[in-house]
């Protein structure tokens, strides 16, 4: 926290500051490990109920298992859980905890980087399990440390006598105890492979064909982590191996629906009081998409904005939940006072008041706490109305064709953020297409609309809820209008069939001419209507959120910070500062326009110009003297004769500096192709 | 006169001779006749244009995808922060253009402001291939070649020969103590022979306007006189045959620093006179740093977040970063790793964990082992603290894949505060998606433009006698402990590699011949002293001895020849 005050240049309330900040990044934090964890649950139970399937036939001994032994085949569970790898570490300790915590306490879990080896493979497996027991039976600790210090057989036998010592040992000397813990009686052997597809394909070959032959007595059970495709297992394993496998395929949740459940429940909603503006959030969302697809990345992004945010805004004390909010308002500082004043939005605010309000809002700061007061009440209605709304619209332009507002919610979310949604083409076509939809498509958005409002805490629904339910009995009696209609239709039919072919024509054209003229039919104008009303409510409520006052204090809004430090290009600010050192050193010599550089940068600079003319080879000699015409004609003529020789060595010395410099940053390397030549890395370079 | 003229290519390719000097010379010498060759060039030079147009094309295409790239990134040109970051990739990662193509030298003296100083030779060669008919450029070529050697017949009378060969021959004849006579390498011969051509009318151009700029001064061997002979005799068939599968080939002048007779400056003498001379943008850089000093705190309280910080950008950080340890961490347990250090390892750097943070004294089996204890303790004891600064952690010893997943792992604990700092072009290759999340790096460039005085000084440089000095002393010692007969020995092998210096393909002195030269010499009396005294030399490592592909054992003094010459030159004194 001392770093935190001695950091931002404008200490006030830092303390404070730091507070709030950690508690809402522990607040995050928590409710995006309870969505994992929900997320996750399925995929754990029907894990659970594979192993427990898989051991009930160990421990009854029915036919199917007997069957199974006579085959030698391992009961195996494949996951597929995506490329994100990054997020698979969270995703296996869950599960691992949630095996302890119910079915068996003798999990092991496997990485490829552990195991170049079958050795260490057992090294490890035996290494872990004889801990688990350690965990359950305290008692018999040291006898169990000995084992594992000693590592003396890491074989298959020596497991085996080690599992049935610890199922006898439990069975036999507190069987009390065993029933009152969770796991069941002689609890199967989990071994989980993390990364399935790094593992060496022999280490895995030789693990399965031994675990094979010892399944009777050892009822193990393998889990797989597989980050591509099921189809792996057969590619990595042969047909002789992988027939030894009894694989169950389990499919884990896509990282993009994760994400899209984090964003709705983390960044959509008021729980939280800070906010993600348009750039921000499209920084982030970019970064998953186009890099890694790591929600743990994209939280540890949120992390970095709420971070910034606190540290660099000294109104965001303000951001917390209203009430906590209206407290800290009162106790601002007059220097927090100016701070506000020097908001963009709220100066906005000033300008448009009166005059003497106006006054009154500069000068006096009680009174400008009242308004920031109401401000803020008003900002949370804003974020209150906004979502809900928003939510509504997304059913309405999520079901459209082409999805002229993108399918996702996110999506529709940074529209609404960027600008005036209503003013762009998309919106336009929305509308129109929206105009098109058929009854039954409409009626059940409305009736989810509904839905969504009723639950959400906003005050002023009621009355849309009333309107929209409005619209829901009218087309309800439009239906039974329709109908009734029908049948007189069908009784027109019948009369038609009978007139003759002249008769038929004419009154076809009449139709047909009746239906060019009949404007609108009732459920047209009535669509009309719904389509209208929606539109007003996405006027009144989607504004975007910068055009609100003092949007500042709840909205984290430098993009650019973000992607600096998340995102960075260090290959561009390499080039940049080699190839223009002006935008780093601001000195006049060095100001240039356009591509060139000038004559007086850094020897670096000049040396990397130089080497950019040039091939795959570089000669040495030629490189030291394009360097020293360029330096000498920077000296200029003074450099009289007699120090020649003295400033000729300075030169060298400075160009044997600048190439070490490049080869250190990687641009060349010597090369023995031929003497005193180096072989340029980059660009064109091979 | 800035049209770039295209010049006869091999079989496949087309080189861009970036010969503007010489039409720069002809124009002044010569301007009226330039101007007629021009509409000679003009059917080619459009051909060149188009071709030009069609890259360009590409590149733009490139570059607009790029864009869409960066574009969808967020990186869009509203950022406020337009340091280097708004850059495109396009502009970054272009690829080689034709105006690139064009030479060193050329920049040197653009940049120089001092047209006509035409110090190095071109090099320079244009990576595309085209699909252009090999029969077509090369016709072009020859025929715009001879068109510029008559063109300067005419104007000089004492040039009486009308093949290129010739005129060059009769150009360096005067010349011949220049030094830009540029001996290319003999790789394709015609080609390498009309540029020389060119070069040569150019540098004897050059030559009359300033004479007094030849600086160096070099005499061309008289064996090269032959091969070009030889060369020329050869059928037109085989120069295309070789040129077609040359293409690994590089137009490179053949000088060397020998030839420059700079002595080879070692690293004390280096670091002297890098002292003497001032840094430039001292102020500036300055600047620069206390702009990055005011970040201090902000990284104390990200590394605490648990963050680890990565620095990155032009200069040496390693100031930079030993400022942020006095300043923050003086209370505090910090372990700083010099990466650029030659000898430091993964495993250095646990043992220093292990037995100066954590006490503990006892070996490790494996690093991982060693890892995992450390891990233990670690969560073990919440309230150790670790601050570990890294220079430079994409050096050659620790960008290893499995250094950099232990020091990821070391990184990914709570309590160990990572920060580091990269300076290789592609040092974030290093990471792939797992490492990254375990490093949970947070960027920060700092271009600080200060001299990496302490990362390059390990280096083995180029042009830096490295161990020079050490070999001739040591040379000189070992010597001096043998016997008379010894040192005879070892003068005749030493005599033989320099005779032989100029070949490049030279693999050393037989057995049997050097026995029979000693023989001669009478410094020994049979095969088994010699052999004798050869183990004597290679145990003082004094001589390398390998197998030829025949089978027969050949012998090589595994030094450079300067420091051969040095020694033969000494030795003479002595006796």
């Amino acid at each position: 926290a001392d770093y935190f005050r001695e950091g931002s240049n404008d200490s006030e309330d830092s303390e404070l500051r730091f507070a709030t900040c950690q508690s809402l990044w522990k607040q995050v934090k928590l409710e995006t490990e309870q969505i994992e964890e929900e997320l996750n649950k399925q995929l754990f139970d029907n894990l659970v109920s594979f192993l427990r399937r898989s051991h009930s036939e160990f421990q009854e001994k029915t036919t199917e298992w007997t069957r199974r032994m006579k085959s030698r085949e391992i009961p195996t569970a494949a996951l597929v859980l995506g490329v994100n790898v990054t997020d698979h570490d969270l995703t296996f300790r869950s599960l691992s905890e949630v095996l302890q915590n119910n079915v068996t306490p003798y999990v092991a879990l496997l990485q490829a980087k552990d195991c170049p080896g079958i050795k260490n493979l057992m090294q490890k497996l035996l290494g872990q399990l004889m801990n688990c027991s350690v965990d359950v039976d305290s008692s018999e600790e040291e006898d169990y440390v000995e084992v594992s210090q000693n590592r003396i057989r890491c074989s298959m036998t020596s497991l085996i006598s080690w599992y049935e010592s610890v199922t006898k040992k439990t069975d036999s000397e507190t069987p009390s105890k065993k029933r009152t813990s969770r796991h069941w009686q002689s609890p199967p052997v989990v071994v989980i492979f993390k990364d399935m597809e790094s593992f060496t394909t022999k280490v895995l070959q030789d693990f399965i064909v031994i675990s094979s032959q010892h399944i009777c007595e050892l009822p193990l059970v393998l889990i797989f982590g597989i980050a591509t495709s099921p189809m792996i297992i057969h590619s990595l394993l042969p047909h002789s191996v992988s027939s030894m496998l009894c694989i169950e395929l389990f499919q884990s949740l896509s990282c993009k629906e994760h994400l899209s459940t984090i964003i709705d429940k983390v960044l959509l909603t008021t729980q939280f009081p800070l906010k993600l503006s348009e750039k921000v959030l499209q920084v982030l969302i970019n970064i998953f998409l186009y890099h890694d697809f790591s929600v743990q990345n994209f939280i540890k992004g949120f992390q970095l904005c709420i971070v910034e945010h606190f540290y660099s805004q000294p109104l965001s004390v303000l951001c917390c939940q209203l009430k906590e909010a209206k407290k800290r308002i009162n106790s601002l500082s007059h220097n927090q006072c100016e701070n506000i004043r020097r908001l963009p939005s709220f100066r906005r605010y000033v300008e448009r008041q009166i005059s003497e309000k106006q006054i009154a809002l500069l000068t006096t700061d009680n009174f400008l706490k009242e308004i920031v007061q109401k401000l803020l009440e008003d900002l949370n209605v804003y974020h209150e109305n906004y979502f809900p709304v928003l939510r509504c619209l997304h059913v309405f332009t999520c079901s459209l064709p082409k999805y002229p507002l993108g399918k996702q919610i996110r999506e529709l979310h940074c529209a609404c953020l960027e600008n005036r949604v209503w003013e762009t083409e998309e919106y336009e076509s929305f509308l129109q297409l929206a105009r098109m939809l058929n009854k039954s498509d409409l009626v059940t958005m409305l009736q989810k609309c509904v839905e969504i409002l009723v639950s959400s805490p906003g005050k002023e629904f009621d009355k849309i809820v009333e309107k929209l339910k409005e619209f829901l009995t009218q087309f309800q009696k439009l239906e039974e209008a329709c109908q009734e209609r029908d049948e007189s239709v069908s009784s027109q039919k019948e009369l038609q069939k009978k007139t003759d072919l002249y008769h038929l024509q004419k009154t076809l054209l009449e139709l047909k001419e009746s239906r060019r003229s009949k404007k609108l039919t009732k459920f047209e104008m009535l669509r009309f209507e719904v389509v209208d009303y929606i539109d007003s409510l996405v006027r009144n409520y989607l504004v975007p959120a910068d055009h609100k006052t003092l949007h500042e204090i709840v909205y984290f809004s430098t993009a650019s910070v973000l992607r600096e430090h998340l995102n960075a290009a260090p290959r561009i600010a390499l080039h940049t500062a080699l190839n223009n050192p002006y935008s780093y050193l601001k000195s006049q010599a060095l100001k240039s326009d356009g591509g060139s550089i000038s004559n007086k940068a850094p020897d670096i600079c000049i040396v990397y110009k130089l080497h950019l003319e040039c091939g795959r080879l570089i000669n040495l000699v030629d490189w030291l003297e394009a360097f020293s015409t360029v330096v000498m004609a920077v000296e200029g003529p003074n450099a009289d004769a007699a120090s020649s020789d003295q400033v000729d060595d300075i030169i060298h010395a400075r160009f044997i500096r600048a190439v070490s410099e490049l080869e250190l940053l990687g641009f060349i390397k010597p090369s023995k192709q031929k003497t005193d030549h180096v072989a340029r890395l980059t660009w064109g370079g091979c | 006169m800035s049209q770039p003229e295209r010049k006869g290519g091999g079989a496949l390719e087309v080189k861009f001779v970036p010969d503007e000097e010489v039409l720069k010379h002809i124009a002044d010498d010569a301007g009226i006749k330039v101007r007629k060759d021009k509409t000679q060039l003009a059917v080619h030079v459009k051909r060149f244009v188009k071709k030009l147009e069609t890259i360009s094309d590409d590149e733009t295409q490139e570059f607009l995808e790029e864009k869409n790239y960066v574009a969808a990134l967020g990186i869009c040109a509203q950022d406020s922060m337009g340091n280097g970051s708004s850059v495109g990739g396009g502009e970054v990662y272009s690829f080689q253009t034709p105006k690139r193509s064009n030479k060193m030298a050329e920049l040197a003296s653009e940049l120089a402001q001092t047209p006509g100083q035409s110090v190095a030779p071109d090099h320079s060669k244009c990576p595309e291939k085209t699909a252009k008919t090999p029969q077509s450029s090369s016709i072009y070529a020859t025929s715009s070649d001879a068109f510029f050697v008559c063109l300067l017949q005419s104007k000089k009378n004492d040039f009486v020969s009308t093949t290129p060969y010739r005129l060059r021959k009769r150009l360096t004849a005067p010349d011949a103590h220049l030094e830009s006579e540029s001996e290319y390498s003999a790789s394709c011969s015609e080609e390498d022979e009309d540029e020389e051509a060119q070069k040569e009318v150019s540098t004897v151009l050059s030559s009359q306007k300033t004479p007094a700029k030849t600086k160096v001064a070099g005499t061309p061997p008289s064996r090269k006189k032959i091969t070009k002979k030889k060369e020329d005799k050869m059928s037109n068939l085989v120069e295309e045959y070789f040129e077609a599968h040359s293409s690994s080939k590089v137009l490179t002048s053949d000088r060397t620093l020998q030839k420059l007779r700079k002595r080879r400056l070692n690293q004390q003498t280096l670091h002297d006179l890098l002292k003497k001379s001032p840094l430039a943008y001292a102020a500036e850089i300055k600047e620069l740093n206390q702009q990055y000093e005011s970040l201090f705190s902000k990284w104390m309280l990200q590394l605490h977040l648990g963050f680890n910080i990565v620095l990155y950008g032009l200069g040496s950080k390693h100031d930079l970063l030993e400022k942020f340890r006095t300043s923050m961490l003086q209370d505090s347990v910090h372990l700083v790793v010099n990466g650029y250090f030659p000898s430091i390892t993964v495993r250095s750097i646990l043992n220093s964990i292990t037995e100066e943070v954590l006490d503990h004294i006892g070996t490790f089996r494996s690093p991982l082992d060693q890892l995992e204890f450390i891990m233990k303790r670690f969560k073990e004891d919440s309230s150790l603290e670790l601050y570990v600064l890294i220079h430079n952690l994409d050096s050659q010893m620790l960008r290893g894949e499995r250094s950099q997943q232990i020091l990821a792992q070391l990184s990914s604990l709570p309590s160990v505060y990572l920060i580091a700092s990269i300076d290789h072009i592609n040092a974030p290759l290093m990471w792939d998606q797992a490492k990254q999340s375990l490093y949970n790096w947070l960027w920060y460039e700092t271009t600080t433009f200060s001299p990496y005085v302490e990362e390059t000084s390990y280096e083995n440089s180029l042009l830096v006698q490295q161990s020079g000095s050490l070999a001739l002393s040591s040379l000189t010692h070992v010597l001096r402990s043998l016997t008379l007969n010894a040192r005879g020995i070892f003068r005749l092998l030493a005599q033989y590699q320099l005779e032989n210096k100029d070949n490049p393909s030279y693999p050393g002195l037989s057995f049997q011949d050097f026995y029979q030269q000693c023989r001669e010499a009478f410094l020994v009396n049979s095969d088994l002293t010699l052999r004798a005294q050869l183990t004597e030399f290679r145990d003082h490592k004094l001589i390398r001895t390998k197998r030829g592909a025949d089978g027969v054992e050949y012998l090589l003094i595994p030094v450079d020849d300067s420091t051969l010459t040095d020694f033969l030159e000494k030795e003479d004194e002595d006796v």
